[in-house]
């Protein structure tokens, strides 16, 4: 009994808790790619750098809130600033819009033509997110650490095994919880929510029914900056900030909207979560966790890891070439891509 | 005639002028962006510090200065790192150059730019073993070691310290590669056992995957070789958070302040070997350091030194900054027989040399080179307590 403990705690540990966190963050990244999709109805490229950009204001404002002294121990300083990145990425994306889309929205241009255009607007978001904060490292999580580290847990439950949970994962899965129900509430009761899903459903129908489409991709934008900018934080309090890494989050996220069924807000959170356990438990070493069931004559001597853990971004690529082979619309159905 | 006299005598002044004002530019290639960042102004301060010296003694042929061009070698890009060499060598013409650091960046820079063009490197911190066979026509030098030693040296400690099995995390390239084959094969030669030996790639916001295939490996101890700034920092902090390993073991790319400053007292106890000596040279070299407003107490600072030193000696020697003729003279000036040179008597050593007298430079790291112009090496065997490195040993 004692053994099936420590393999749960042992499994959890490096499992389950890691892999919740993550897929809440891909999830949240997901949402957004989705929303566009379903209603500007292009895969906008840009989400990973308006991440960056959205997490970089964070950290501008969370530098400025520290240095005067402002604080909300134990909790992250960001969350405070969280709403400044919210409005910064909100800032961009308007502009971006203004700049780029709209043109190619009056031309009744193909959506290929604005994935393209949107490359372009990711390139430049890169360049100026490492133009303002740089293309290094950025530490910019305080307050309390942990929930429970791994000795507290051991001596809490005197088992062999410890389940470490940081303050930043459990914080990630109950502000993408909050944030998604939000969204939920939002989008099924409001009547701008009803539009918006009007819109996606089928447009002429929508605009004949006198529902003003600049108004659904304004609020289109602001929900899809704002989950960027939460997303993007909520990654880097987590793990770390680097403008590269947000743009090579764009694999997964991506991954996790066409797995779920691209342009269904219910898909995308699913879609998130399988990608982040497939990329965990397919590169996770299995030896310690069987030798725990096991009795030991049948304990395994090697590692038991399906995969090395080098191939971690090739197992979101491997499941966005099955899905879109096998069953091109997602777990949810979704649109074609 | 009296305009000829005059124009003579001009002409004279300006040709004294021009030899007087004659300078030697040495190339300082390093990692002055990416992955060891933190390290390399300490070691660029400990090769320009001799550079210094060496000018303000206006001993070397006839009072030449010494500028010290800098190079990025950016350790990890190996295109970025040769265009550096490049164009040190062919815009600015340098006589020879200090560097490069990291190891793949070395290998590239010395097989691509040169040995081809017959300059001289000497480099103060490359050290992977496959640096020892490359087809170098005797033109790159280095005063550190081989990881080939470092592996063995770092495999006796662990061993000694009771550790029966280990996991091996390394970070994906020569260096990194090449300090786990040597480590790896020397403890399991000594009877240790080694659990798993994964690649982790720098610059990755995230690294529990890897720390749990580490911890399933279920080692008594974790050996890191990576980089103070980048992935080792990554693997150690998680593997800490994770609770999946307390005890760890680190090569010379680790050994930074920084690292104990971003972990805290969960390094307290780990343990790390660094090139070095507690030859008379080293305390040399802080004093001297200290005097010429350095602090020369960081990794690689007095290999830096060193490795600066042994090629205006060699110029010195020569009696002329012509690249093939440093390399000729560089492996004579490290080597005995001859007088010992230690850090701060460059101006000494200059005297002996242009009188037709023989130099054994030992320096800051205690120079001795192999035949294949490599540093024989000896190690410090650093713990980790109360927040610094200390040293415990020297092996």
């Amino acid at each position: 009994m004692i053994d099936i403990l420590n393999a749960l705690a042992l499994f959890s540990n490096f499992v389950i808790v890691p892999a919740l966190a993550y897929g809440s963050q891909l999830a949240l990244g997901a949402l957004g790619i989705t929303l566009v999709f379903g209603i500007l109805r292009f895969a906008n490229f840009a989400h990973g750098d308006l991440m960056a950009f959205g997490t970089m204001v964070v950290i501008l404002v969370t530098w400025l809130f520290q240095s005067w002294g402002i604080g909300i121990a134990p909790l992250p300083t960001a969350l405070l600033a969280l709403p400044f990145g919210i409005l910064g990425a909100v800032m961009i994306a308007l502009v971006a819009d203004r700049a780029v889309f709209r043109f190619y929205r009056k031309q009744k241009s193909k959506p290929i033509i604005f994935v393209i255009a949107s490359v372009g607007v990711m390139f430049m978001l890169n360049g100026i997110v490492r133009f303002i904060i740089g293309p290094d490292d950025q530490a910019f999580a305080d307050g309390a650490r942990f929930l429970i580290t791994f000795r507290e847990f051991k001596e809490l439950t005197g088992l062999g095994e410890g389940i470490a949970v940081r303050q930043t994962q459990a914080l990630t899965v109950v502000v993408a919880i909050l944030v998604v129900s939000a969204l939920f509430w939002f989008l099924q009761r409001t009547r701008t929510g009803k539009s918006m899903r009007a819109y996606s459903d089928n447009e002429d129908l929508a605009l004949l029914s006198g529902i003003d489409p600049d108004r659904v991709v304004l609020v289109t934008w602001i929900i899809a900056a704002s989950l960027a900018a939460i997303a993007g934080t909520l990654y880097g309090l987590d793990k770390s900030f680097k403008p590269f890494t947000y743009f090579q989050l764009l694999l997964p996220m991506f991954a996790a909207a066409i797995v779920g069924g691209i342009g269904q807000p219910l898909g995308a959170i699913v879609g998130g979560f399988v990608i982040a356990f497939s990329e965990v438990t397919i590169t996770y070493a299995y030896k310690k966790f069987l030798r725990y069931l096991l009795p030991d004559d049948m304990a395994p001597d090697t590692l038991v890891q399906l995969l090395s853990t080098d191939y971690k971004f090739a197992v979101s690529f491997i499941i966005l070439v099955v899905v879109l082979l096998v069953r091109p619309t997602g777990i949810f159905r979704g649109k074609v891509i | 005639m009296r305009k000829i006299m005059m124009a003579s005598a001009a002409m004279a002044m300006a040709l004294a002028a021009t030899t007087a004002s004659a300078e030697i530019k040495l190339g300082v290639i390093m990692g002055f962006t990416g992955p060891i960042e933190s390290l390399t102004p300490g070691m660029a301060a400990g090769a320009e510090q001799a550079m210094k010296e060496v000018t303000d003694s206006g001993l070397l042929l006839d009072g030449e200065t010494v500028t010290p061009v800098r190079g990025d070698s950016t350790c990890v890009d190996a295109a970025a790192a040769t265009a550096a060499a490049e164009r040190l060598i062919t815009s600015d013409g340098v006589a020879a150059i200090v560097g490069a650091d990291c190891s793949g960046v070395t290998t590239a820079i010395a097989n691509n730019v040169a040995v081809p063009n017959g300059v001289v490197m000497v480099s103060p911190s490359a050290t992977s073993p496959a640096l020892t066979t490359i087809d170098d026509n005797g033109y790159f030098f280095r005063v550190a070691p081989s990881d080939a030693r470092q592996g063995q040296v770092l495999a006796t400690i662990v061993k000694e310290r009771g550790v029966k099995s280990v996991a091996i995390s390394y970070t994906n390239n020569d260096y990194g590669k090449g300090l786990a084959d040597a480590f790896g094969s020397s403890f399991t030669g000594m009877g240790g056992k080694v659990e798993i030996t994964a690649a982790h790639e720098d610059g990755k916001a995230d690294y529990s995957a890897e720390v749990a295939a580490l911890a399933a490996a279920g080692a008594d101890a974790l050996v890191v070789f990576g980089y103070v700034d980048q992935g080792g920092k990554g693997i150690i902090q998680t593997s800490l958070d994770t609770g999946a390993y307390d005890m760890f073991f680190m090569a010379d790319g680790m050994v930074g302040q920084s690292l104990i400053d971003a972990i805290g007292s969960g390094l307290n106890g780990s343990v790390a070997t660094l090139p070095g000596s507690d030859s008379p040279g080293a305390a040399k070299f802080l004093e001297v350091s200290a005097a010429a407003g350095n602090d020369g107490d960081g990794p690689f600072r007095g290999e830096s030194y060193d490795a600066a030193a042994l090629i205006m000696l060699a110029i010195q020697a020569a009696g002329t900054p012509d690249r093939a003729a440093i390399q000729a003279k560089l492996m004579d000036v490290a080597n005995a027989p001859g007088e010992r040179i230690y850090p701060g008597e460059l101006g000494k050593a200059l005297k002996i040399l242009a009188s037709g007298g023989e130099v054994d430079y030992v320096g800051a790291s205690n120079v001795e080179l192999t035949d294949v112009g490599e540093a024989s090496g000896s190690y410090k065997e650093l713990e980790v307590e109360g927040g610094k490195f200390e040293t415990k040993s020297i092996r």
